[in-house]
Order: structure tokens, then C-alpha cells, then sequence
């Protein structure tokens, strides 16, 4: 397989194991996220409910005290009573000893005039016939105004009662602390960017708005009509969300409203978000690494398993295909034997008969003998190319027998002395004479003799020299056999992948780019090995280390 | 000592007929045979010291041929001529009981020699 389908496989083996395992963890995040999103916002507006109700009961009771404590006043005295200012004074110091609401207190008759006066301003004297809180208390009995700015120029609220006595009607009137009434509102408010504030049916403020406006003024919040109970809603304000809460109060008809940033009150469910996100992103981190890692040692695996088949494979057809080369090479060889034989014994017949003297004399004995020795070099030479062919054919099956390693090597280059010699390339012999005799298959070796050398004259193409040296390491216990060639040498980025099946730098049709990778398994399972040294420009030494007893 | 008498047995007329010539010409008593059965019929009923054993032969082989021969007349010394490059037909001749191999086409001489030899050990193991 190409290295190419190697990346495609590896590439679509990754593809898949992200889409599987990436798919689920952004589905497992989101839902995480998801629910905790509801259940968070759920919370956040139902403690936005409560603390609404709980304001809007606190306020009520608030008014239901302060009216009935005025109420109390009024109903248990008469108007000559209170406006005799020092009673009333002393009334006012005893409602004001329970609780701190009133800054003042005052009576108004049925005329309007302010016939007695507690409090810190000179009221007394004031009509309020034309005030329109005057006659809306004289009307319903029961009366809290909105906040208006009246006679004293700064925004107050009353609360007045109508006590009908005999003939006369008069009002007893007390004026809220706007601060207290406001703490009590402000205590809902929540957060930095929290708000709470009363408006009044138009819409008008009624307590400080604290990003909004004083008192009095317009808030632009949306219009809020009478409805029942509590209402939460998310709106938009200046560009940001706002979760509004308002309840109508019961003794007036003023809105409470609770303004809550979620962003604030959501803090923890960012904080949430951006620990899911992280913990996704880790794990996306995590599954690229381990699946790019994973994807990446399967393919080596197949692609190293894939050259073992190759190399395998090779073997097998290297051998059968030797095999079938040794059948017919002992084929040739018998067949040509026999006739070589019958031609010798018919030369040196022939010989013989020349050795007797009438033959002798004859005027042509010296071309018969040149020629029966001619005949006799030539079987000879015939002979040897038998023998050595047979010499090849021998068994092909690994055996373990003694072995020269010297003689193998005197053969085999016997092979190729003729090819070197017709390309003008010296085989130079250093062979060392007391070589240790090793346990191995001579044939193989051979065979592995004959691929390197060939591969050595093929490198030095034309002119040049190859060496053949053969040493004995003791320490090692191994023999070296090293065939160094003058050749170009073998580049530095190829010497990794030279031993690689079907590698070849020989063009094709040439080369099968088996020689050395057979060679390689060969002498491996001899129990050696294959190193090489090459320099560009400077050739190439191949040795094969040899296991030696 | 008298001169080794000798059976050639090989299925090339050829070679065989020039063989046997050459040999007597060096003065051995030498006689030849087309095959094994020929072969055993002359040893019935001559005497001889040194067989000549072609291995591959149609019909009864050398192998063959020298297991009878070793089995009938086990003092007579042979040697087998091997066509086949491989030494194993040689060597399972030699575990066989034969005196020696020589390969084919073989040099004459070396071949003269082994017969002395062969002769030679015959008549010392008291002939």
C-alpha cells in the first residue's frame, strides 16, 4: 500500500473516531449546561418572587400600621382635643416612641385651615381646600397620597383619616419619613446594578430609582398595567437584559418594581458555562491527541505488518522462483554433462591414438594435438559451468552445515568475474586465511553474495574497483564479510529505506528493489545482520556479520 | 600386482565404449556394460576388482546396482561416476559402501588413480 493510502486511512480513521466521540461530549455539555440553565434561571426568578412578595407584605403591613395607628389617634379623641398643640405634641412623641414613620403630625378642619401642628415646619395656618389629597380624604375617609412636592418644596407623602364628629368633620394628617418608607423599598434591592422602586398608576416615580431618575420623575420602564398578584419578566433596557419583578401594593395603588441584572444574578452560572465549556474543550484536547496518537500507531502497525507481508511474500516468491531456476539449471546441466563426457572420452581417445608413432610422423600431428587440446580446454570450461550451475541448484531449503565462508565468497565472485571484467572493474580479494569455519547455508549466503556483489557493479556502472574482505571479530564472535564498492555512494536521506522492499533507485524494469531486502531476511534468519557505510561521491561498504562459534 | 580388472557400466554407448578402450589401453583388463542387469550377468560370470558405476541409468540405477553388488560380492571395490552435480548421490554411495565418486565428465587420470586405489585396498583386505 502507498503511503498516501496510509494518510487517507489514517485521516478517515480519525474522522470517524472524533465524529463519534466529539458528537456525544458537545451533546453531554450542552445538555449539562442546558438544564442547569433552567433550573438556575427557575431559582434565580423565584427568589425574585420571593423577595417581591416579601417586600410588597412588608410594605403593606407598614401602611396597615401606620393607618391604623392615625386611625387610633383619631378615633379616640376629639378635634378640641388635638388642637390644644401641647396634647397633640405629646400624642405625637408617644406614636413616634413605637416607631420612628411620622416626621409630623397635624389637624385640618373641614375648611382646609391647619388648625394644630407637630413638626418641623411652619405649617400651622396653611390652607389645603384646593390640595387634591385635602379633598379625596374628605371624600373616601381613608387617604395616602402619592409623593408630592406640596407647601414645603421637598417630595413628601401623607397619610390622613376623616374623623365625622357630631356636625363637624376634620382630618387627622401625618406625614411619612420618605427615608424610612424608602429603606424599606430599597431593601430589595439586589446586587450592584439591583434596583427597587415604587411608581404610581401614571408611571411616576415614587421612591429614588437608582440608575433612574429622582423622584417624581418619568421612568422609562415599560407601562405597567393593574394586574393581579406577581410579575416576572425578562426585558431589554439600554441595550441589556433586565429581569423585572412588580406587585401592585394592596393599600395603595402603587407598583412595586424589582429591577435584577441576571448577568449578576447568573455569575455562577457563567462561572458553570465556562467550567463545562473548559471541561469540553480539555476533552476535545484530549480526544484530538489521543485519537491523532491512536490513528497514527494503527497505521504505522498496518504499514509496518503490511512490509513484513511484502517482505514475506518476496521471500516466498524468491525462493519458489529459485527453486524453479535450481530445477532447470540441474536440468541443463545433467543433460549437457553427459554429451561433454562422451566428447572428452572421445578426445582423450583420440589423444591416445596420437601417441602411437605412425601417427607421430604424420606431416599434421601438431594440428591434430592443438586441436584435441583446444577440445579438452574448451569441455573443461564447459564442465565448469555445469558444475557451477548445479552448484546453484543445490537444495534450496535453509540448512545448517559447515560453511567456508571464504569458498562461498571465491565462487560467487567466480560468477561474476566475467560481467566485472567486461565493464572494466577490479574484484580485489582480501580475504583473511585462518577464517573460523561457521555453521550456516551455503547456498543462501551465496545467494546473498551474489545480490550484494551484483548490486556493487551495478553501482560502479563502468571502471572501478569493488573489494572483497572477509575478518573474523573474536570478541563479536561473528565473521565480516564486507564488499565495498567505488561506486557514487548512496545518498544520506535513502541509506534509512535502502533494505525497504521495493525500494530501487534502478529504473524500471530493472530493478526489483528485492535484492537487499531478501538479502536483509536472509542473512536475519542466519542469525546476522546488514550494516552499511556510504558517503556520497565516496561509495559504498556493505558488511554482513556472520554468528561464529 | 596384477592389473586391476575392471567393469565399466554406463547407458552411453558412446562414452562407454571409449572409456573401456582407454583403460585397456593403459593396461587394465576392462569390460563395459549398457546396464545393471548386463552388468550383474558379467559379474556372475567373470572376476572383477573395481566397478565403474554410472548413478543415473535407466532402469536399475547405480544406487541400485551397487546395493546388489555389495549384497553378492561385497569385496569387490566400487566407484561411482556422478553426473549429478550434487554430492549427495555420491556420499549416499560412499554410506552405501562405495569406495569413492568422481564426478562427470571425469579427467581420466583422476579416474586411473582412483582405480589403483580402489585395486590396492582390495588387495590388501586379503583378496
Amino acid at each position: 500500500m502507498e503511503s498516501r493510502d496510509y494518510k487517507a486511512l489514517r485521516n478517515r480513521i480519525i474522522g470517524l473516531a472524533l465524529g463519534f466521540s466529539l458528537i456525544p461530549l458537545f451533546a453531554l455539555g450542552f445538555t449539562i449546561y442546558y438544564q442547569f440553565h433552567v433550573s438556575y434561571t427557575a431559582k434565580i426568578l423565584q427568589n425574585l418572587r420571593g423577595l417581591l412578595e416579601n417586600r410588597r407584605d412588608a410594605i403593606d403591613l407598614f401602611f396597615d400600621e401606620r393607618i391604623s395607628q392615625i386611625s387610633t389617634v383619631a378615633y379616640t379623641h376629639t378635634l378640641e382635643q388635638l388642637k390644644d398643640e401641647a396634647y397633640l405634641e405629646q400624642l405625637f412623641r408617644l406614636v413616634q416612641s413605637r416607631s420612628r414613620s411620622f416626621v409630623d403630625l397635624g389637624v385640618i378642619d373641614e375648611e382646609g385651615n391647619h388648625v394644630s401642628y407637630v413638626g418641623p415646619y411652619q405649617l400651622r395656618g396653611v390652607n389645603y381646600r384646593n390640595e387634591e389629597w385635602f379633598q379625596a380624604t374628605m371624600l373616601r375617609g381613608v387617604y395616602i397620597s402619592d409623593v408630592f412636592m406640596g407647601f414645603r418644596k421637598f417630595p413628601h407623602f401623607v397619610i390622613a383619616v376623616t374623623r365625622r364628629e357630631a356636625q363637624r368633620t376634620w382630618i387627622l394628617r401625618a406625614t411619612i419619613d420618605t427615608d424610612i418608607f424608602e429603606a424599606m423599598v430599597k431593601a430589595a434591592q439586589v446586587g450592584r446594578r439591583g434596583d427597587a422602586f415604587v411608581v404610581n398608576r401614571q408611571n411616576v416615580l415614587q421612591t429614588t430609582s437608582r440608575f433612574g431618575q429622582w423622584r417624581l420623575g418619568e421612568i422609562l420602564v415599560p407601562e405597567f398595567s393593574a394586574f393581579p398578584g406577581t410579575r416576572l419578566e425578562s426585558t431589554v433596557m439600554d441595550g441589556r437584559e433586565v429581569l423585572v419583578g412588580s406587585t401592585w401594593l394592596r393599600n395603595k395603588d402603587w407598583l412595586l418594581v424589582v429591577l435584577e441584572n441576571p448577568e449578576e444574578e447568573l455569575a455562577p452560572l457563567l462561572r458553570a458555562r465556562t467550567l463545562v465549556l473548559g471541561v469540553v474543550l480539555g476533552g476535545v484536547f484530549l480526544i484530538v491527541l489521543g485519537t491523532v496518537f491512536l490513528a497514527r500507531v494503527m497505521t504505522d502497525q498496518l504499514a509496518r505488518a503490511d512490509r513484513r507481508r511484502a517482505v514475506l511474500d518476496s521471500n516466498l516468491v524468491q525462493s519458489s522462483k529459485m527453486a524453479a531456476l535450481g530445477k532447470l539449471a540441474a536440468g541443463i546441466a545433467h543433460e549437457v554433462n553427459n554429451p561433454l563426457a562422451v566428447i572428452k572420452e572421445k578426445a582423450g581417445w583420440i589423444r591416445d591414438l596420437l601417441a602411437e608413432e605412425d601417427i607421430a610422423s604424420s606431416k599434421n600431428f601438431r594440428e591434430f594435438e592443438d586441436a584435441i587440446k583446444k577440445i579438452e580446454y574448451h569441455v573443461d570450461r564447459a564442465r565448469k559451468v555445469t558444475h557451477r550451475l548445479l552448484g546453484f541448484a543445490r537444495r534450496m531449503e535453509p540448512v545448517q552445515e559447515s560453511v567456508d565462508v571464504n569458498r562461498v565468497l571465491e565462487e560467487t565472485v567466480g560468477f561474476l568475474e566475467n560481467e566485472a571484467r567486461f565493464r572494466n572493474i577490479e574484484i580485489r580479494k582480501e580475504l583473511l586465511e585462518d577464517l573460523p569455519v561457521i555453521r550456516s547455508d551455503s547456498s543462501q549466503l551465496q545467494q546473498v553474495f551474489l545480490n550484494i556483489l551484483e548490486n556493487a557493479i551495478d553501482a560502479v556502472a563502468k571502471e572501478g574497483a569493488i573489494t572483497v574482505r572477509t575478518s573474523y571479530s573474536p570478541q563479536l564472535r561473528e565473521v565480516e564479510v564486507t564488499v565495498a564498492d567505488t561506486g557514487p555512494g548512496i545518498p544520506k536521506e535513502m541509506l534509512g529505506r535502502i533494505f525497504d522492499p521495493f525500494f530501487t533507485t534502478k529504473g524500471t524494469g530493472e530493478g526489483t528493489g528485492l535484492g537487499l531486502s531478501v538479502s536483509y531476511s536472509i542473512v536475519e534468519k542466519l542469525g546476522g545482520r546488514i550494516t552499511v557505510e556510504s558517503e556520497e561521491g565516496r561509495g559504498a561498504a556493505f558488511t554482513i556479520h556472520l554468528p561464529a562459534p | 600386482m596384477a592389473p586391476p580388472r575392471v567393469l565399466v557400466v554406463d547407458d552411453e554407448e558412446d562414452f562407454l565404449e571409449t572409456l573401456v578402450n582407454r583403460l585397456r589401453r593403459r593396461g587394465l583388463e576392462a569390460q563395459g556394460a549398457l546396464s545393471g542387469p548386463r552388468a550383474l550377468e558379467l559379474l556372475e560370470n567373470g572376476v572383477f576388482d573395481v566397478a565403474v558405476l554410472d548413478v543415473r541409468m535407466p532402469g536399475m540405477d547405480g544406487i541400485e546396482l551397487l546395493k546388489e553388488i555389495k549384497d553378492r560380492w561385497p569385496f569387490l571395490e566400487v566407484i561411482m561416476l556422478t553426473g549429478h552435480g550434487s554430492v549427495e548421490s555420491g556420499i549416499q554411495g560412499m554410506r552405501l559402501g562405495a569406495f569413492d565418486y568422481v564426478m562427470k565428465p571425469a579427467d581420466l587420470e583422476n579416474l586411473l588413480e582412483k582405480i589403483q586405489q580402489a585395486h590396492e585396498r582390495k588387495s590388501l583386505r586379503g583378496d
